[in-house]
């Protein structure tokens, strides 16, 4: 998710309405034949109103001269140009391309793309986009080349371009069973038109041979168990200096003064320098501080360690979890805040309800802790900075990289290396100023800043903490007639904003505001939160809470009426129907266009089903097993889990098995989207358990993997298993798939504690919550 | 300076004696395929063989491998047991984001060196000291499993 604000963030280009014609430069590929590089063909701004793809920074662009190069030998080279965090996004587009190319996947080779928005489009990688906004263009890419290929072989052989058609890596002219590889072609094919959008054939789902199939196998998946995959923080360049940097423990601290002297003692540290902080809002400045430069890491570390600076802390050491806390339930508990959706009139509902329930839920800050910390490196050579790093958002840092070294962002290169995991964090490219920044203070030489894990937990953009609390009142029959759901957050608006005091749209979006179910009296209040900390999106980022809060309130209701968990979670979805999500007062719908991607309560009926179908759920458990149940929308995908536990006597609890089922509309890589579910199913586990961040005096008391524990493998249920829902056919729209996974899982499993134990659990972690019996 | 076997090669590094292995490894030799994850063996990232052992290479100080026989990530394939996890982790595609699994092909290597058949609790002692962020437990689960199979074939 991103939560860009317009005077912050580099404004949208002017979106250019070239037309497509012929050109022949390369992509910065030697020897390259059929691959030419435009600014992207992009999309004309005529329609008042964009959504989507459309409606990104930079839009997109399907130009095959871009993403695709064919050599002489037949190698085709396709550009992906979304960062590859784990979800398999360097397999999947690509494997696009390649389907509707006709290319033969072992020849295909991939070219990870620097980060030039102008160029490629929209290159923000989170948001679960990739796939949804890419699959069309991608496939128009692959449709366009290998039209030329076949226009290329036509004329070669003197006929008609209907005589011929595409094998795998070849074109054939079957009435004399002649042939061309693509390799032969290209040349001849880069010197064609590239034809026009509304003349591409797709091809037919039964023409595709990787799409839908699940069968191709990770393009990086040797190199990562062979030690050869380069992260960021692999990077290596010759004569590279090696940094670590001593931030402010409180956010908006500032260095009062500091002592080197016993730093510089340290056998190859060669340098100590300061990076400026900024004055709030946090955007994704860097938060200053002392640096250490030196010839290796562990000389950076332990010169780091001998540094003696005395902090000014500033206002936010004020902070303290359990007192923040204490507040926000003060203000969840009084009426008032914004009113952020109002229909029927609640409160008059809930005096004349038959009976009400309240519930409050607590969730902490979490840290996205990727395993890979956040690292980059920079060297300026002739005023030029180019810099490698695990980004998530090349454009914004190169963007920002260019503001902080005064230079035009074409003088900053910014190359895309794998990444060791995001889930957010590597969306704010703080550390990529920092690495650039400090060669500069090298005159130009390359400097590595690596973020330690103890760096990386005290200076997240940390998931909100928040109070959700929900009343509700069912008439004679256990109807559901009046929902009033509190929300109150810090928001990520705060980053960009520091007077910000309340959600924003796509946060209430995130499944508060629009909550689907059939229910006449709804209204949805948004008491104030200050942001104390730097607050940023982490996987799922406000679905997390509010799925927490909501799906945990169905189950205790269906408990106190003494209902089925599942036959009445259904009962509050009520009956399919296609809810317009404005009407719902939400008015971001993940960016997508409101017709095109109605809420469809069918669709998330159907996620119910099946998982509970899957799971057999109600059946006969012995004493101490439970299973609980819970759904969300979110990411414009529908996902419901089954979550079965055992706790035991002593109050321990294992997971024998987990079913989680998707509806993301067309399933393209279905096997990536089943690894990406299993990950969500143990990181929502892991935040359910485990998952908590606090401050004291402003600053994060955790400080590595013992603090801040993560699920191990022990942790793990004894068996995962992931449902896709089939879409009808590749015309319906595209669901998100890294995201939508995490947010059933939480509320799902403490329902299985309760139906288990009879014990609610309504704040997280559940850490040591469970009582023995 | 210490001396030291690392992948059937002698090494003699440059570094401080009490630089941890991992950093000798990554920064002296740009052999970058053992990670940095916690710096406190909290994770696993970091696992090399140190003498066929499992080591958290961010812990050990290369003073305290000197005459020692170092395998790491780069050269696992070179091992019978580790190509075959290797090969079990790509068949049932694994890696998410893949950081971690440079320690956890480590970890299970030597699980499968020191137990050839191991079952789910055994899997879930030797590997619960590495950590993944993806979620990718029960792959590697399955993938020890197919990785036992072929050794014993």
């Amino acid at each position: 998710m991103n939560a860009k604000t317009p005077k912050q963030m580099t404004p949208e280009v002017a979106i250019s309405n070239i037309s497509r014609r012929r050109l022949l430069q390369g992509f910065a590929l030697s020897g390259l034949v059929l691959a030419v590089g435009v600014p992207g063909v992009l999309l004309a701004g005529d329609e008042p109103e964009k959504f989507g793809r459309d409606a990104m920074p930079h839009g997109w662009t399907d130009d095959p001269l871009v993403f695709v190069a064919i050599m002489a030998d037949g190698t085709v080279k396709i550009v992906c140009h979304r960062a590859e965090m784990g979800q398999g996004v360097r397999t999947s587009l690509p494997m696009v391309v390649a389907d509707e190319l006709g290319a033969d996947w072992a020849q295909v080779e991939i070219v990870q793309a620097p980060g030039d928005e102008p160029k490629y489009g929209n290159q923000n990688t989170d948001g679960s986009r990739s796939m949804r906004h890419f699959f069309m263009p991608m496939r128009n890419v692959g449709a366009a080349a290998r039209m030329m290929l076949e226009a290329a072989a036509a004329a070669h052989w003197g006929v008609a371009v209907a005589e011929v058609k595409t094998g795998v890596h070849e074109v054939l002219h079957p009435q004399s069973g002649r042939s061309l590889g693509f390799g032969e072609l290209a040349e001849a094919a880069s010197k064609l038109e590239v034809p026009e959008r509304d003349q591409l054939q797709l091809k037919t789902a039964e023409q595709f041979r990787y799409i839908g199939k699940g069968k191709t196998h990770l393009v990086d998946g040797l190199d990562m168990v062979s030690g050869k995959a380069i992260y960021g923080i692999d990077v290596t360049l010759p004569d590279m200096l090696h940094a670590v940097v001593a931030r402010p423990p409180v956010l908006g601290g500032k260095v009062v003064d500091y002592d080197a002297t016993e730093a510089l003692k340290i056998p190859g540290v060669l340098k100590v320098v300061t990076i400026p902080g900024s004055p709030p809002p946090a955007y994704f400045n860097p938060l200053g501080g002392v640096a250490v430069i030196a010839t290796n890491t562990w000389a950076a570390l332990q010169g780091r360690k001998a540094l003696k600076i005395t902090w000014d802390h500033g206002e936010h050491a004020s902070y303290n979890s359990p007192q923040f806390r204490a507040e926000m339930e003060q203000a969840a508990r009084v009426k008032g805040g914004a009113v952020v959706r109002d229909e029927g009139d609640v409160y008059r509902a809930l005096e004349n309800a038959a009976q009400t329930f309240s519930a409050e839920y607590y969730l902490p800050h979490l840290s996205q802790a990727p395993m890979e910390p956040p690292v980059a490196t920079a060297r300026i050579v002739d005023g030029h900075c180019e810099l490698w790093a695990p980004v998530q958002d090349p454009q914004a840092g190169r963007d920002l990289v260019a503001r902080w070294l005064e230079l035009d962002a074409d003088k900053v290169t910014v190359n895309v290396t794998l990444l060791g995991g995001g889930f957010g964090r590597k969306s704010k490219p703080d550390y990529m100023v920092e690495a650039a920044w400090l060669s500069r203070s090298m005159d130009g030489q390359a400097v590595k800043v690596t973020w330690t894990r103890e760096d990386d937990l005290h200076h997240s953009y940390f998931h909100t903490v928040s109070v959700e609390r929900i009343e509700a009142g069912v008439d004679g029959d256990g109807k559901p007639v009046a929902w009033l759901h509190r929300t109150v957050a810090p928001t990520i608006l705060s980053t960009f904003d520091d007077s910000a005091l309340v959600k924003m749209p796509i946060e209430l979006g995130m499944g508060v505001v629009n909550v689907p179910f059939a229910i006449d009296n709804v209204r949805i209040e948004n008491p104030e939160a200050k942001a104390l900390t730097r607050i940023g999106w982490f996987r799922s980022v406000s679905n997390v809470p509010h799925a927490f809060a909501i799906q945990s309130f169905v189950s205790e209701m269906a408990a106190k009426l003494d209902r089925d968990a599942k036959d009445y979670l259904l009962e509050v979805i009520g009956p399919p129907r296609q809810l317009n999500p404005a009407k719902l007062l939400d008015s971001w719908n993940y960016g997508e266009s409101p017709e095109e991607y109605p809420i469809d309560t069918g669709r998330l009926r159907r996620v119910v089903e099946t998982v509970a179908d899957k799971a057999s759920w109600g059946k006969s458990l012995p004493a101490g097993r439970g299973q609980g149940i819970a759904a969300h929308y979110s990411f414009v995908s529908y996902t419901a889990a089954v979550v079965e536990v055992e706790v035991d006597e002593d109050g321990e609890l294992s997971i024998p098995r987990v079913d989680i089922a998707i509806d993301c509309g067309p399933a393209i890589n279905p096997e990536r989207i089943k690894s990406q579910l299993e990950g969500a199913v143990i990181m929502g586990i892991s935040l359910a358990m485990l998952g908590e961040i606090t401050f004291k005096d402003g600053a994060v008391e955790q400080n590595n993997f013992d603090g801040y524990q993560l699920s191990r493998m022990a942790d793990a249920p004894a068996e995962i298993h992931v449902h896709i829902v089939p879409a009808d056919d590749y015309d319906v729209p595209l669901g998100g798939v890294g995201e939508p996974g995490l947010p059933p899982i939480a509320p799902a499993l403490c329902n299985a504690i309760f139906a288990a134990t009879g014990q609610r659990i309504r704040a997280l972690p559940i850490a040591d919550q469970l009582e023995p019996a | 300076m210490p001396v030291l076997t690392i992948n059937g090669e002698q090494r003699e590094l440059q570094f401080a004696e009490d630089t941890p292995l991992l950093w000798a490894l990554r920064d002296e030799l740009a052999m970058t395929g053992t990670k940095f994850g916690c710096g406190m063996a909290m994770c696993g990232a970091c696992t090399v063989h140190v003498d066929g052992q499992p080591t958290r290479s961010c812990v050990t100080p290369i003073s305290a491998v000197a005459g020692k026989s170092v395998t790491t990530i780069e050269a696992i394939g070179e091992d019978a047991v580790g190509q075959q996890v290797q090969q079990a982790w790509n068949q049932l595609d694994v890696p998410q984001c893949g950081y971690c699994q440079s320690g956890q092909v480590m970890a299970a290597t030597a699980l499968l060196k020191s137990n050839p058949n191991p079952d789910d609790a055994a899997i879930n002692a030797a590997m619960s000291g590495n950590i993944c962020r993806c979620g990718t437990y029960n792959r590697i689960r399955d993938a020890i499993k197919l990785a036992a199979k072929a050794v014993q074939s």
